[in-house]
């Protein structure tokens, strides 16, 4: 197997892309928020759970994708609403809870949504499974095309959600991927001393969908991976688990110096940002000199999208009492 | 429409306004029944709906005209099909969704709160949500605590949602229409006693009515006088509303003058409305089959007392559950339900107070 060049410089932008603006905000989010830490405190209010060590597994699924695909996705969004092409000003905006955000500085970070895109995020555990589910439904009953993808932490697993919405994806053979991020943790609990499997994608011919498990936080397999999914989906074959081995480089959230991940649990804590870009390079997909020209474009362009941030307004107060009722 | 014979209520009229005396379920399942037939967006997803036509029947006959690809059976899987039916909204279709008695709502109130309820909001408007769901409330027949409560409060006090609850035949069917095209998430509930579904016995008189054969709607967010009066103001809910009527009866035969109101809509809230009434009455007894604290009942009184304190002549009585789990024996049931001689005593307690 071999991907087209453009299609691997392409993970690997968006992949340098959510690491910058993921570096960008911790800078941001420190501001005045020592010596005494306070959620609510400086520019960048707020939990924030950011992407260290994920950005493979948006890169690679969402470069599988088409436009008319659907994305709902957890309180650890960043990486894949990166790669499915939020916008990034917006976004910025919307996480300094400015008027110019998503959806005017009403959701943060954990509740992004770009109609554009049909991107969707929530801060409830595994309950945007549903919507993802109903959202193909919707599809199917309209005729159109589209297939719906729902990313979840593996601790997110062990939900009644994920049970009841994948056994309703396999009863009507719903065009849909379950997208499993498996970084092993639930904020402090490992995934030994929280479920019972070792392999969440192996529950999967209980539900009438296929399994898949892809080893190794690769983008290029996961996106080989999300391409047979996809294939399934779209030829009435129905959902697929995908389970993605990654790893969570950060802390829970911003806070959390995760000191619980030592000993053997942080042998496979690698950053598999420098990983592929060293590996495009041994590949000849890239020249060191284009490496760096592509970090440094794409670090103006984020750079650029938190200064737009910051300078933005923030809502009229009044604002508030906005937008309850269509 | 359906195969089935028409129920006894139904007499058949002949001419131009051909309208029915009916029960508040098939009164709202004709208006699901247009909906679906004059909107593709529109379809029916819950547990037994298909077949069986829903617990309470008001999808009754509607699996056999629309077929199963519209009127959908789901699996024991609330807040899974709950969260599918928002993600459906989203994307354009609109649900209508049965959760058969209220009280199961805790096994998905994420989906209906955190998802269903706040999507608008948190997507600074993106992403409508248009959804009805309809749930069966009330006790009063040996259910016990599990299978009889309201939850009007629980549902109410959550914002991004508007609840109702129609208390006879022609709401049912107008407040449906006006739920289905609504552009919001809307829950529709309906006292099982008052509903007219076969398990419950005796048909409540005062909750059936002519209801037109054509679509017609009946707007939220206003009260309706079911009996006008000048002494004392009973607002309802539910089946309280028709506990109200009989109080009215009784203090009628004491000389006194009561006003009967259903509140029907109690997301929005026809704050003006309730407190015109009180205005001209100068008393109130708010009657609510839900729980007496932090209620629809407190939400009512304080409303009347933000706009004008010194409105009333006695201070207002509340007749709810009295904070209590609804207990299954019929004597103790009973007891605590806001039945019409609480409603009276309440009634009376306001005019003893001059």
């Amino acid at each position: 197997m071999s991907l087209p060049n453009s299609i691997r410089r392409s993970m690997f932008e968006t992949m340098v892309r959510s690491r910058f603006w993921d570096d960008r905000l911790t800078e941001q989010y420190w501001i005045d928020k020592t010596p005494v830490f306070a959620f609510g405190a400086g520019p960048l209010p707020g939990e924030l759970h950011t992407s260290h060590g994920q950005e493979p597994v948006g890169a690679g699924v969402c470069a599988a994708l088409s436009d008319e695909d659907m994305i709902t996705t957890g309180h650890r969004p960043h990486h894949i609403a990166v790669a499915r092409g939020v916008d990034l000003r917006e976004m910025s905006a919307e996480l300094f809870g400015k008027k110019a955000g998503l959806s005017g500085g009403r959701g943060g970070h954990m509740h992004l949504y770009d109609r554009r895109v049909n991107f969707s995020s929530s801060g409830i555990i595994a309950e945007g499974l549903g919507p993802a589910a109903g959202m193909a439904f919707a599809r199917k009953m309209q005729k159109k095309s589209g297939v719906a993808l729902s990313f979840l932490g593996d601790g997110a697993v062990n939900q009644g959600a994920f049970h009841e919405v994948m056994n309703i994806v396999g009863l009507h053979k719903l065009p849909f991927i379950c997208v499993i991020e498996d970084n092993k943790w639930a904020v402090t609990t490992h995934k030994s001393m929280s479920t019972a499997c070792e392999r969440n994608s192996d529950r999967a011919e209980n539900y009438g969908m296929t399994g898949e498990f892809v080893e190794g936080n690769d983008p290029e397999l996961i996106y080989l991976a999300t391409q047979r999914a996809l294939e399934r989906a779209r030829s009435g074959e129905g959902g697929t688990i995908l389970e993605i081995e990654t790893v969570r480089l950060s802390g829970h959230f911003m806070g959390d110096p995760a000191g619980y991940i030592t000993g053997e649990k942080s042998e496979y804590q690698v950053d598999p940002v420098p990983v592929y870009r060293a590996r495009l390079i041994d590949d000849g997909i890239l020249t060191e000199q284009e490496a760096s020209d592509t970090e440094r474009v794409i670090g103006a362009e984020v750079d650029e999208a938190i200064k737009f941030a910051l300078d933005a307004d923030y809502p009229d107060a009044r604002d508030a009492l906005n937008c309850t009722f269509a | 429409m359906s195969t089935k014979e028409a129920a006894p209520w139904e007499s058949p009229t002949s001419g131009e306004s051909r309208s029915r005396s009916l029960t508040i379920c098939r009164a709202q399942r004709e208006a699901v029944d247009w909906e679906m037939a004059h909107d593709e967006r529109v379809f029916m997803m819950g547990e037994d709906v298909a077949g069986f036509g829903g617990v309470f029947g008001t999808a009754d006959g509607l699996g056999d005209k629309f077929g199963a690809d519209r009127v959908i059976d789901m699996p024991i899987s609330e807040t899974g099909w709950i969260g599918m039916a928002a993600g459906a909204a989203m994307e354009g279709m609109r649900p209508i969704i049965e959760l058969a008695y209220v009280d199961f709502i805790g096994v998905c109130y994420n989906a209906i709160v955190n998802h269903a309820a706040k999507t608008y909001f948190m997507s600074g408007g993106q992403f409508k949500v248009p959804m009805v769901l309809i749930s069966g409330t009330g006790a009063g027949y040996s259910n016990a605590a599990q299978h009889s409560q309201c939850l009007h409060a629980t549902l109410a006090h959550m914002p991004g949602l508007k609840v109702v609850s129609p208390t006879n035949a022609y709401d049912a069917k107008g407040m449906m229409h006006t739920a289905i095209r609504d552009d919001n998430f809307v829950v529709f509930l309906v006292h099982k006693g008052a509903s007219g579904v076969g398990f419950m016995g005796p048909l409540v008189k005062t909750s059936l009515s002519d209801v037109p054969q054509e679509d017609y709607t009946v707007p939220f967010g206003k009260i309706k006088v079911y009996r006008e009066g000048t002494d004392v103001t009973i607002a309802g809910v539910g089946l309280a509303v028709h506990q109200a009527l009989e109080s009215a009866d009784s203090l009628a035969k004491m000389g006194i003058s009561a006003e009967v109101i259903d509140i029907r809509s109690l997301v929005p809230l026809d704050r003006g409305g309730i407190i015109e009434s009180v205005a001209k009455t100068g008393r109130l007894v708010v009657a609510d089959e839900d729980y007496h604290s932090y209620g629809v009942s407190g939400e009512v009184i304080a409303s009347v007392i933000e706009h004008d304190a010194t409105i009333f002549k006695a201070p207002p009585q509340r007749v709810c559950i009295p904070d209590v789990s609804i207990p299954f024996s019929r004597p103790l049931e009973y007891s605590i339900l806001p039945l019409e001689e609480r409603i009276t005593s309440a009634a009376l307690k306001t005019i003893e107070n001059v």
